[in-house]
């Protein structure tokens, strides 16, 4: 049995060394990209000096032999699922027993016309950030366009270099359409504190201007505004690399289309990660989730399936993490970016760091259905416990300070959110019974 | 604020340069007065010789250190071919001694106890005694044929002779002495004449202008994490700057250990401090030493403050390890020697301080009632403290929180801990390396208390001084100092503590198998980014267990925190939690 893996990210990466754990198949995993597996997600940590690229390798050289895990650097143009067979950009071809697709995604570029002039990227694959390194020679004024995750990345990526930027933003508020306006703001802050960085909120791009070179001279704003810049990053969200789907005859939506085992139509091809799209997502979640953590789950599950033992894919309890500027990030659960109905939001903010906690809990039967929290760190296993079980709000506040996963000697805000609950509940007079640790969190799991 | 900031880091650099320029301004000349300073110092034994053949250099001009050490160097030899030749076997006797003693009854080729007697009868009264404990060995010998056999004997009564004028010539321990009270007696030249003038330039200039360099950070954007550009900067990621900042701190300890002669305008710039802590006195290497590495670690430490000012557990750990040099490495010794108790600094312990057993160690501890209860204090610490503390709070109790050693690692060392290797096979060198010091430093010091408590030096065919001579230059000198902290700039900070140091291997023993200790992984929430495993100064890679969703158990954390601290998604924290093994390594999840 070959199994072959198109793409060697996370998704690629995690289905291969679980096949490998459970049985001795040949694997064989493709990329265009690199040579060996990194971590995007560090992408920006490379620019910014903190790491060098090898760093981001979480497995030296002599790992893929050991595992017998073979790489392959080459580009697939083609899949042929008659003959069961790939060619490359070489003309070369390679037969698969199982095929598996984890070609992750791409910048999304509008059409903005001027969008492929020479200095306009993405930033997602290691071509990206090379391009990034090549264009910040000598540049004096960047603009970045889409305020989400990835956005704020190279703004403080430039940031660290001292570079100045702009950075559009299309909504009012920065990523408020996952973050509740409380939160948003903080982060609206965060970047504000930033000296060089330029944040336009309401802001749009509608034109990027070239000069007789054919090399980004300025951009035009959807207010009408020319911002003069030698780079431009389109960071306005990704899209699935679905472009071997035709030859093979793969149903798409944006992504790959697969059941819950991660199959496409076609048989013996599925797919995983960024790229592949759920049919039946779960009520209240998108079939496709493009973060680092859904092709970490999706691997193990899909290796279930490849070595003989066929294993559904469940959308996990919610969770996702980030960092905007020195700002952390951690969600558990389900966390609307408004009070949506049936559901109370608790939310305590500190009155001068830039730290908050979020609670969301259904509004009927006070079960907590979400956390939502900015400079302060959770446990995830005591929160998603909580969320499981479906557990009463007033509950999970005594015990709040077990989910508390803050290094030590750092200050701990539970027992301020209580009393924030009780000041807003007439009548409540809670108190805080754990605090963080070990045990406490021991004690919330097993219980 | 950038202006000030570079004119700190300005002033800095100019007194590095004067620092390193003083070692050359000197000019040496050998005068009455000059050796009559000198002659208090020079050992009994050889005093009226040395001084005899140090009388030929009287009136002449060095204008270089080296030439005049060289010279001096050579009177030294000379001084111990006289005393060689005074205290030595006319060769009459020497041929007689062989003579007698390979003419054995039987005429068969061997030493026999009578011949042997006969030969030692003809040794004047004054050897007889260094002569037989070279020798005795030889009764009983034979050899092939005659010739064989006189050569062994010859061999053996050459030693005895070198044996015996070994107790008036001069040493090499003796020669580096002389050298530097030369070095500082008969020097003069700009240094010389304005001392004071070059500390307040060097020391007290530099260390202002580091602190100056340092402040702003304190005002450098939000509070967080700050390493932006460390491998874009040539001084921290093994670039030129990097390489000549570890050959200038292997030069250090080259020079500290070995040829401290040579850097006695270093070792007079802590004069002033030495003066006010104890009593007048001029300061000797290691009070230089100690001076250096306490301020290395309050300036370093002051940067600490500055670019964790976001995290109170480094700077409650970093206020430690300030506190615990200063007072307890530093000053309290200086008040003990005021005191005339033993100079012991009270956190350090057996066997990173490898020369607590040994012979002049144990006899100060047990000439008072003091030094006694140092001792035992010290044996609590080792025997009872350790696997206390380690098992309540992991070996960072002692490794980054009160050591020495890893003070200097957190703080001097804070720029360089992104250099370690994280490769797996680093991780098995590391562990033959450590433990393998352990094993030895646990032979040689059983072998030192044997002979102490017994008086036999030999032990299984090794001689307890020259083992613990070899670990002393190897590992105590070589290992701890040139390699350990002269490589920072290119292996990382912990090079010793990681490779080395016995202490951390028993305290990582303790805390792999019994401790509470863990880092805990947070879930599924780990990217993978590789930050942690890039700046654990240990070389442990976090991220390999972090990405599977497992806690990390390793012998050789120190609990630095900066792991936790550069994580970007909140994955990793240091917990004391339960001491089941099974579940502080937890399972594999992903």
């Amino acid at each position: 049995m070959h199994i072959v893996i198109i793409g060697n990210g996370i998704a690629g990466i995690s289905v291969a060394r679980h096949v490998r754990k459970r049985c001795q198949h040949e694997i064989t995993v493709i990329s265009g990209e690199t040579d060996f597996f990194w971590s995007r997600t560090a992408l920006m940590y490379i620019y910014m000096g903190h790491m060098k690229f090898e760093h981001t390798q979480p497995y030296e050289p002599w790992f893929w032999k050991k595992n017998r895990i073979a790489l392959v650097k080459k580009v697939v143009t083609a899949i042929s699922p008659e003959n069961k067979a790939l060619t490359f950009s070489d003309g070369s071809t390679m037969h698969y027993d199982k095929l598996v697709l984890a070609t992750g995604s791409a910048s999304n570029r509008f059409g903005w016309p001027g969008q492929d002039l020479e200095g306009v990227t993405g930033m997602v694959s290691k071509q990206d950030l090379d391009a990034i390194e090549h264009y910040s020679q000598g540049l004096q004024h960047a603009v970045i366009v889409g305020g989400g995750l990835i956005g704020i990345e190279l703004a403080e990526m430039f940031h660290s270099r001292h570079i100045p930027v702009t950075f559009l933003v299309r909504e009012k508020s920065f990523w408020n359409m996952v973050m509740p306006p409380e939160e948003s703001e903080m982060i609206n802050q965060e970047i504000y504190a930033q000296d060089g960085i330029d944040l336009r909120l309401g802001t749009g791009l509608k034109e990027i201007l070239p000069d007789a070179n054919g090399r980004v001279r300025a951009v035009i704003t959807d207010q009408g505004e020319e911002i003069a810049c030698q780079f431009v990053g389109l960071t306005a969200g990704v899209s699935p690399n679905i472009s071997l789907a035709e030859s093979a005859g793969i149903e798409t939506g944006r992504g790959f289309l697969v059941n819950e085992y991660l199959e496409t139509n076609v048989k013996d091809i599925y797919a995983a990660g960024d790229c592949a799209e759920l049919r039946q997502p779960l009520p209240g979640r998108r079939g496709i989730e493009a973060v680092w953590y859904t092709g970490k789950l999706m691997g193990p599950v899909l290796a279930q399936t490849l070595s003989g033992n066929p294993t559904p894919y469940k959308q996990a309890i919610w969770f996702n993490s980030a960092k905007f500027m020195d700002m952390e990030y951690q969600v558990y659960g389900d966390v609307g970016n408004t009070v949506r109905q049936g559901e109370k939001h608790l939310f305590w903010k500190h009155e001068k760091q830039r730290k908050s906690i979020r609670l969301v809990y259904s509004a009927e039967d006070g079960r907590i259905l979400g956390f939502n929290l900015m400079g302060i760190r959770y446990r995830q296993n005591v929160c998603q416990k909580w969320i499981e079980s479906g557990t009463h709000i007033e509950t999970v506040l005594q015990n709040l300070g077990a989910a508390n996963f803050d290094p030590e000697f750092f200050a701990q805000y539970e027992s301020q959110v209580v009393e924030l609950y009780n000041r807003q509940n007439p009548g409540r007079n809670l108190q805080l019974k754990r605090k963080r640790g070990w045990k406490n969190m021991l004690a919330i799991i097993n219980a | 604020m950038k202006y000030i900031q570079k004119a700190g880091l300005g002033v800095f650099i100019a007194a590095l340069f004067a620092f390193i320029s003083v070692l050359f301004l000197g000019n040496y000349e050998v005068t009455d007065a000059g050796l009559a300073q000198l002659s208090p110092q020079i050992k009994e034994s050889h005093r009226e010789m040395f001084l005899e053949e140090l009388a030929q250099l009287k009136g002449r001009k060095f204008d270089s250190k080296f030439s005049f050490l060289g010279a001096v160097s050579s009177v030294i030899q000379l001084t111990n071919e006289r005393v060689k030749q005074q205290y030595g076997l006319s060769e009459e006797t020497i041929e007689g001694f062989i003579a007698a003693a390979v003419k054995g009854d039987d005429r068969s080729q061997r030493v026999s106890q009578q011949s042997y007697d006969q030969a030692v009868a003809l040794v004047g009264d004054n050897m007889r005694e260094t002569v037989l404990a070279y020798t005795n060995w030889l009764v009983g010998q034979s050899a092939g044929s005659e010739a064989e056999l006189r050569q062994k004997v010859s061999d053996a009564l050459t030693g005895a002779i070198n044996g015996y004028a070994g107790n008036f010539s001069v040493s090499e321990y003796d020669a580096q002495d002389y050298l530097f009270s030369m070095a500082k007696i008969m020097a003069g030249g700009i240094y010389w004449e304005n001392q004071f003038l070059f500390f307040l330039l060097i020391i007290v200039a530099g260390t202002v202008g580091a602190l100056v360099w340092i402040f702003p950070a304190f005002f450098d954007g939000l509070p967080g994490i700050k390493h932006n550009g460390i491998y874009h900067q040539s001084a921290t990621s093994r670039g030129l700057v990097g390489i000549l900042a570890g050959i200038f701190l292997v030069g250090f300890y080259i020079l500290l250990y070995f040829k401290h002669a040579y850097i006695a305008e270093w070792i007079s710039l802590a004069d002033p401090v030495s003066g006010f802590l104890r009593n007048g006195a001029a300061a000797d290497r290691w009070f230089m030493y100690g001076f250096l590495y306490t301020i290395s670690i309050l300036v370093m430490g002051i940067r600490m403050f500055a670019k964790y000012r976001h995290s109170n557990y480094h700077k409650i750990r970093t206020a430690s390890v300030i506190f615990f040099q200063t007072a307890f490495a530093f000053l309290i010794p200086q008040v003990l020697h005021n005191l005339n108790l033993p100079e012991q600094d009270l956190k350090n312990m057996w066997p990173l301080d490898y020369s607590f057993f040994f012979d002049y160690r144990l006899n100060t501890f047990t000439s008072t009632q003091t030094g006694i209860w140092m001792m035992v204090w010290g044996i609590i610490l080792l025997a009872i403290g350790v696997p206390v503390l380690t098992y309540f709070f992991g070996k960072r109790w002692y490794c980054s929180w009160v050591c020495g050693c890893g003070g200097l690692a957190e703080t001097l060392g804070d720029p360089y801990r992104q250099l370690s290797s994280k490769k797996l096979v680093s991780w098995q060198i590391e562990r033959y390396l450590i433990h393998g010091v352990l094993v030895f430093v646990v032979a040689m010091t059983g072998m030192v208390l044997y002979t102490y408590f017994t008086g036999q030096s030999t032990i299984l065919g090794f001689n307890s001084y020259s083992v613990r001579g070899m670990y002393g230059f190897a590992i105590g000198s070589i290992f701890a100092g040139v390699i350990g902290t002269g490589f920072y700039p290119l292996m990382g900070n912990r090079v010793w503590c990681r490779f080395g140091c016995p202490l951390a291997a028993y305290l990582g023993i303790v805390q792999r198998f019994k401790s509470r200790f863990r880092i805990t992984t947070n879930g599924g929430q780990c990217i993978s980014c590789g930050n942690c495993s890039t700046y654990c100064e240990m070389g442990i890679d976090v991220r390999a267990y972090a990405q599977r969703g497992q806690n990390i158990v390793r012998s050789s954390c120190v609990g630095c925190g900066v792991c936790a601290a550069v994580c970007p998604r909140g994955v990793l924290a240091l917990e004391n939690g339960d001491n089941d093994n099974s579940s502080r390594m937890s399972e594999v999840l992903y």
